[in-house]
């Protein structure tokens, strides 16, 4: 074992890589390092936040849902009252429509009936003269004998 | 010399290649390291040829091998490293950052496992140390003798490849750490604070004997504090080295054969030098962290 001068040179070489590794080699490694240890932990709490609020939305949308079902139900039953409203309403107008056609039916055969009548009544004189001349074989003078013949109009 | 006998083989594969000063009266070596009988008239710079000339040097002297292959090694390292770091991104990893951001968060977890202070050094340090250290030793999965072939090529009497199988590389690191627990331990606790840990602990006591007993705990402390370092360097250099010695041994004794146990050492090398990295790495770290620590 013969130890010589070798042993200070070794210590030169050591002292000038380890200053090396210390300037050159070791800080940037670390930082980037360190840079990416911050970058997967900030990845993984956004990958977190995300989870969160991805289960806020399907809470949200859910509740969303729900709101919308009981409006459309709403909504429908409103529209069911609605329309049986209307038929209701449809229903009533018709029966007064119709029982007002009823009343003006009746009262225009009424007034058929009348001027029918009115109409019988005025030709029954002549009728009636026409008759008795057939049966008289004579002429009947109607003026003499008005006063019976409009008796037996009114009569009718 | 060297390669004829299993001994000479061993040997020459253990020497690195050392160049040092060589004081005047050094024996002369010729180009295949057998000494011609002459002496150097004068102390110069030479690379050493043998191992009379390895020994002459003394401490002047830098296992050049070494230096250069912990060198290359380190600056392999750094450079991919700071590539793949100049092209860092938050976004999705792909291939080699993804290799470096796997070492990046090992490291920076057994640095938050351990060390309780907070410190911009420590966390380089130790991926440095894990990773240069980790290709040092990967260098001796190679055949052994990829190491003569690139001697030979480069006309170079010895080579040895792997830097961690010479402590005084192993010990530079532990060392080096030292110096850093020392410099921690002055920050947390201030010099005096540091210095009353080594001459006022583990004894303890009030009034005068709180003096007396000062030289007894500082030698106590002092070896504590030198056993950590020794011990870091000693065990990855004892660990690499009879790892190397086993390739060493198979190679000289089977020859083209050698495989046939050298691969599932070689396999089994693959669990202790990572291993080996990591304990390196990890007591480094535990080390600093003692000495950060306020009492």
């Amino acid at each position: 074992m013969n130890m010589n001068a070798t042993f200070i040179g070794q210590i030169i070489w050591f002292a000038i890589f380890v200053w090396f590794c210390m300037k050159f080699v070791w800080p940037p490694i670390s930082a980037a390092l360190d840079e990416r240890k911050q970058k997967i932990s900030d990845g993984l709490s956004a990958a977190d936040r995300a989870n969160r609020d991805l289960e806020l939305a399907q809470e949200k949308a859910g509740e969303d849902l729900r709101e919308a079902k009981a409006k459309a139900a709403e909504i429908i039953e409103q529209a069911n009252r609605r329309a049986n409203q209307v038929i209701e309403d449809a229903k009533g107008q018709a029966r007064t429509e119709g029982e007002r056609l009823i009343a003006q039916a009746q009262s225009e055969i009424e007034r058929e009936i009348n001027s029918a009548r009115e109409q019988l009544r005025s030709e029954v004189a002549a009728l009636a003269l026409a008759g008795a001349e057939k049966v008289l074989a004579t002429e009947v003078n109607p003026a003499a004998h008005k006063q019976m013949l409009d008796q037996l109009a009114a009569e009718l | 010399m060297a390669a004829d006998t299993p001994t000479g083989y061993i040997k020459h594969h253990l020497t690195n290649l050392t160049y040092g000063k060589v004081p005047e009266g050094t024996p002369v070596c010729d180009a295949h390291g057998d000494l011609t009988g002459e002496t150097i008239q004068q102390a110069s710079w030479i690379l050493a040829r043998c191992d009379e000339q390895v020994d002459a040097m003394g401490f002047m002297a830098f296992h050049v091998d070494s230096l250069a292959w912990s060198g290359l090694m380190g600056t392999i390292f750094v450079l991919v490293a700071a590539m793949v770091a100049r092209r860092a991104h938050a976004g999705v990893p792909a291939g080699m950052l993804n290799s470096v951001e796997m070492v990046v968060e090992f490291v920076d977890t057994s640095v938050r496992d351990s060390f309780h202070g907070k410190s911009k050094l420590i966390a380089p340090l130790a991926m440095t140390i894990f990773c240069w250290i980790f290709i040092m030793s990967s260098i001796k999965l190679l055949p052994v003798d990829t190491a003569s072939a690139i001697a030979a090529a480069l006309g170079l009497g010895y080579m040895k490849i792997v830097p961690t199988v010479d402590p005084n590389i192993t010990l530079a690191m532990s060392f080096s750490v030292l110096g850093l627990v020392i410099a921690f331990s002055i920050m947390s606790k201030g010099v005096g604070g540091f210095f009353g840990e080594l001459a006022f602990h583990p004894f303890e006591a009030q009034g005068i004997t709180k003096f007396l007993l000062v030289p007894v705990n500082l030698i106590l402390e002092v070896v504590a504090l030198l056993a950590k370092p020794v011990s870091l360097g000693l065990r990855l250099f004892g660990n690499m080295f009879a790892g190397e010695f086993v390739f060493i041994l198979l190679a000289a004794m089977m020859g083209y054969w050698q495989f046939v146990g050298s691969v599932p050492w070689a396999i089994f090398h693959l669990l202790v030098i990572p291993l080996q990295s990591f304990i390196f790495m990890i007591l480094t770290i535990v080390y600093l962290s003692m000495a950060s620590e306020q009492h």
